[in-house]
């Protein structure tokens, strides 16, 4: 089999997120829609791993900061979630428009 | 330079990942997700170690399918899931959505394929064994800075997360 090349993780990467972006813009359930969101933070972590194999390790810093973001986003994303549960007993996405007119 | 490990594991860690990543946002019940996104993690960390980064894996498998997961569980249990459950799971745009999506997708395959040529060839030759302590050093003398900035930004969503979760004192 022919060696495996950065070429090779970028497409994993790639298709990680695309379908982390049909999860966003498809999905009804807000839990759904923020594991997407995780999986779309991964992808891009795969891509900078990926590309600190070829030039530095500049890269892996990076993907543990996104880690962190990572973290801090699904606290926040989470609390949300049960503020807003507790205000309107559901999860679903198209029932979250008091801002819509 | 040698692989760590044959072609085999990156096809068989990157088929695992996309299919549970797909079966992540298929799945009707929050759970089955929550447990294939755990799956997608781990041969994602798999994929990092192929990759001469064990300190990510170990960061990946530690704060991610460790600590963001048992966050996402424990949040499915509190919010009530039977109903959604009996509900329709994709929106009404969702045709749109999975088309502009695989646009997307199909868009970054023409940029990888046609600029292929811009990548170097050859791997860095780095000292693997000396991984964690780079990373550190770099951590703690480069992005110093920005290390503090991210603590200050963990201390900011926890009182977010604390205000947003708790109930209303009136």
């Amino acid at each position: 089999m022919a060696p495996i090349t950065t070429l090779h993780y970028l497409v994993v990467a790639a298709a990680l997120f695309v379908i982390g972006t049909v999860g966003v813009l498809t999905r009804r359930n807000v839990v759904i829609i923020l594991m997407s969101i995780e999986l779309i933070l991964n992808a891009v972590n795969l891509n900078l791993v990926a590309f600190s194999r070829l030039y530095n390790l500049q890269g892996q810093v990076f993907s543990i900061f996104v880690i962190t973001d990572a973290a801090a986003e699904a606290a926040v994303g989470l609390g949300i979630l049960i503020a807003f549960f507790r205000n309107k007993e559901t999860v679903n996405v198209d029932e979250v428009d008091l801002l819509k007119w | 330079m040698t692989p760590i490990a044959p072609t085999f594991f990156f096809y068989f860690l990157s088929a695992i990942a996309v299919i549970s990543a797909i079966l992540v946002i298929t799945r009707k019940n929050p759970v089955h997700s929550a447990l294939s996104l755990i799956v997608t993690l781990l041969s994602l960390a798999g994929l990092y170690l192929m990759l001469y980064a064990p300190f990510v894996t170990g960061v990946q498998i530690i704060v991610y399918a460790g600590g963001i997961m048992v966050l996402f569980l424990f949040v499915i249990m509190l919010v009530n899931i039977e109903r959604a459950m009996k509900e329709e799971e994709f929106n009404k745009q969702w045709i749109a959505g999975t088309v502009a999506s695989l646009i997307l997708g199909s868009l970054f395959l023409a940029v990888y394929i046609r600029g292929r040529a811009i990548f170097p060839a050859q791997f860095m030759q780095a000292p693997e064994q000396m991984n964690t302590q780079q990373v550190g050093m770099l951590i703690f003398q480069n992005y110093l800075l920005p290390f503090e900035i991210a603590s200050l930004l963990l201390l900011v969503a926890i009182v977010g997360a604390v205000v947003m979760a708790k109930k209303r004192i009136s």
